[in-house]
């Protein structure tokens, strides 16, 4: 934590500094005039993406090893953002990026900056999900470096086991056993604010349940037609409002850390967790191998009447090339992304982290041994019942959510002014990207 | 203590023969050339008049890095229909008023003590002044975790007396207060200096009249220092006011403006505008924020100091 943040500031200034004197100076990676033989990759300093780039660049060196990859990191979230804006503005970004794909993808201003990809040979493969979220009008930019995940109720077997209690499909059922769970002296539901953006999943991964009920609603909203302030879209809100009045939060609910939620469910003391699978299998992973088996998932329960629960699903991030990178330096590139889509590429990635959802590449399959948060998930693959996230069919995601379903979380807001509060938020975003109609 | 007293003296009653005194009343003229002033000039006009003046221009677009688009004062009206903004202007004022006043008078009666004969004084000296000298970033860090409502250092030892501590940055009612107390402790040993180095200004001639005519410490404290010690106490209210109106690093650093936006401040606010890719908006907002506090500390620096030259 103490690390992050102070990087984080580290950031904030290198960025002032860069915009300030509008030549970028941050020691990026010498692009264009390079003879191909090394190539630079702009990540974020996550934990788990820089094991994954660790596996991804190990392997590469065996597959070919007449070209060098090294990688440069960037803090994740809001200062991330500004640091490959600011590198994409100034021409100075790497020779390749390792970036978010839908909305976030879309504030870079692809078509100006980054490098048309659709005539690869690779692009036939992904799944159209995938191309969808890196792609404009005018072309694709994106390949994928990592697998798809979702976001739903993580929960442990090991609890469920105990108390003798039955996966939820509908709202009413899941409270029910959070009573049960409660009665039990166990922790129902994981909440963890001192990492604010864990608190938005009761909201963002509720969306499959509203597409369910409204499948035109993200254009609706993309169009300033559909709020959140209305059903089907504000259940998300009031659920979180009942959990937190039901009393089912551990008590640290308000300093507790991501980290902190994970190992509560590893170690079988609190039972429900709404999280990203891909964050929750790479943590297991790497902190609690023993847990494999213990921890599932199922899609966020809803009481809407004629919807059968699914699981709202995130599409990996993507590796993109800016129009900086020039001659050798690009076709070394092409030919790197060629093997990161293909079969090799995949397995070096699987090997490298514990993914938390299938591959959106044909041709790549996840290795057999998968932790259970994982395997729960494929009968919703198989039945169709899962949706793409909100972020992937909208351009608009407002940046306060996490503070505003920190409040509701924790009682300072009701659900209905949440909504209504996250709906004004997201006006200001619509204006920024000039959307129609807003 | 002589040498401040001679300090403080010397302007009102000037050595005729000394020559620095004279070549100054002559020609009014500096010794050095004018344009020994350039490099500082350029400098402040590159770094902060033209920035300052482009803010102006920009906070009337929609801007991202790539292209402008001006829309007048859209952006104005927009800031102020945000809703955290009302709570981040309250929160501001709470907190400068709160840590400029309780820097005053912690300030103040630090400096009392240790200008007094007490034992260990430029001990304790360094020691109050400490915290002055520590990144706050540091500071927030590591207040951070002592104020943890279950693990921190300060609720265990409230718990081994029997007490139940709030959360003291996660209990919506207590996040500011906590960083303004954690402000107050840091920022205490500039104004305790401060006010240091203004009592002894003060001329020994007031404090031995006053022994003379029989004044306790009370009255030494009432009529003699606290009036006489009036510019460091000008000096302290505005250093900290600026401060605290525009204080962000520690808030930042300990709470984020959470719970919630329970202690955003206008520049944690703005901040997390500009964080967000609102270029416009939150430029906007530091317009506002330049021209509030301008309009509370220039009056105010006037009023302060017209009293502190007719007293």
């Amino acid at each position: 934590m103490t690390i992050r943040r102070t990087r984080r500031l580290v950031a904030a200034g290198a960025l002032a500094t860069t915009a300030a004197m509008l030549v970028g100076c941050s020691g990026g990676g010498g692009n264009s005039g390079g003879d191909g033989s090394e190539l630079s990759i702009y990540i974020d300093s996550a934990e788990s993406t820089v094991a994954q780039f660790e596996g991804i660049i190990a392997a590469y060196a065996e597959a070919n090893p007449d070209v060098t990859i090294t990688t440069e990191t960037h803090p994740a979230g809001g200062e991330g953002d500004n640091l490959v804006k600011t590198r994409l503005a100034t021409g100075e970004m790497n020779d390749l990026f390792y970036y978010n794909s839908g909305s976030l993808f879309q504030a870079l201003n692809p078509d100006q900056t980054l490098v048309d990809l659709s005539d690869q040979p690779w692009v036939d493969k992904l799944e159209e999900d995938f191309v969808t979220t890196v792609s404009t009008d005018q072309g694709i930019y994106g390949a994928p470096a990592s697998a798809s995940f979702a976001g739903a109720m993580v929960y442990s077997k090991t609890v469920y086991e105990q108390l003798g209690l039955e996966v939820p499909t509908t709202w009413s059922e899941f409270m029910a056993n959070n009573e049960a769970i409660k009665a039990a002296g166990i922790t129902p539901i994981a909440q963890t604010y001192g990492d604010t953006w864990t608190s938005q999943l009761f909201v963002l991964g509720d969306f499959y349940n509203v597409l369910a009920q409204d499948p035109d609603w993200a254009e609706k909203y993309t169009n300033n037609e559909a709020k959140y302030v209305d059903e089907p879209a504000i259940d998300g809100f009031r659920h979180q409002q009942e959990a937190f009045e039901a009393g089912y939060f551990n008590q640290d609910f308000a300093s507790a850390t991501y980290d902190d939620g994970v190992r509560m469910l590893a170690e079988g003391t609190a039972a429900h967790y709404p999280m990203l699978t891909g964050n929750v299998a790479g943590n297991i992973g790497s902190n609690y191998p023993d847990a494999a088996d213990a921890i599932g998932v199922f899609g966020i329960p809803t009481d809407a009447e004629g919807v059968e629960n699914g699981v709202t699903v995130w599409m990996p991030n993507g590796m993109y090339v800016p129009k900086s990178t020039e001659g050798a330096q690009l076709d070394a590139a092409m030919e790197f992304l060629e093997w990161l889509t293909s079969p090799e590429g995949c397995e070096a990635i699987a090997d490298s982290v514990t993914l938390g959802g299938p591959f959106v590449v044909e041709g790549c399959e996840l290795p057999s041994d998968v932790p259970a948060i994982v395997s729960d998930l494929q009968p919703y693959f198989d039945e169709g019942r899962t949706g793409l996230a909100l972020e992937f069919l909208s351009p608009i995601k407002g940046p306060a959510l996490e503070q505003i379903t920190v409040e509701v979380g924790s009682g300072i807001r009701s659900a209905e002014d949440g909504a209504a509060l996250y709906d004004e938020d997201v006006e200001k975003q619509a204006q920024q990207l000039g959307l129609e109609g807003w | 203590m002589s040498v401040a007293t001679q300090a403080l003296s010397e302007p009102t009653k000037p050595k005729p023969g000394s020559p620095q005194r004279r070549g100054g009343r002559r020609a009014m003229k500096s010794p050095y050339p004018t344009w020994f002033y350039l490099p500082a000039g350029l400098f402040y006009i590159l770094l902060f008049i033209i920035p300052t003046g482009a803010s102006f221009y920009f906070a009337l677009t929609r801007w991202t890095l790539f292209d402008i688009e001006f829309i007048g004062l859209d952006n104005f009206a927009q800031f102020f229909r945000e809703p955290a903004l009302l709570q981040g202007f309250t929160n501001t004022f709470i907190y400068a008023f709160l840590t400029s006043g309780l820097k005053v008078v912690i300030g103040l009666l630090l400096g009392v003590f240790l200008t007094s004969q007490i034992l260990a004084r430029g001990y304790l000296r360094s020691v109050i002044f400490f915290p002055v000298l520590v990144s706050t970033i540091g500071v927030g860090v590591t207040f951070e975790v002592l104020l943890d409502p279950f693990d921190g250092l300060v609720n265990q030892s409230l718990a081994a007396l029997g007490i139940t501590g709030p959360g003291w940055l996660t209990d919506p009612a207590w996040a500011l207060f906590s960083v303004a107390m954690v402000d107050v402790w840091k920022g205490v040993g500039l104004a305790t200096l401060i006010y240091i180095a203004g009592i002894v200004a003060i001329p020994a001639d007031y404090f031995e009249a006053a022994r003379v005519d029989g004044a306790s410490s009370w009255n030494n404290f009432w009529h003699i220092i606290l009036p006489l010690a009036r510019p460091a106490t000008v000096t302290v209210v505005i250093l900290s006011l600026i401060g605290g109106l525009r204080s962000f690093d520690l808030i930042w650093a300990m709470t984020r403006g959470g719970p919630g936006f329970t202690s955003d401040v206008i520049a944690s606010v703005i901040y997390k505008q500009y964080q967000a890719g609102f270029y416009g908006l939150s430029t906007a907002g530091n317009v506002v924020l330049f021209l509030v506090i301008a309009a509370i500390v220039v009056p105010l620096s006037f009023w302060l100091n017209r009293k502190g030259t007719e007293a």
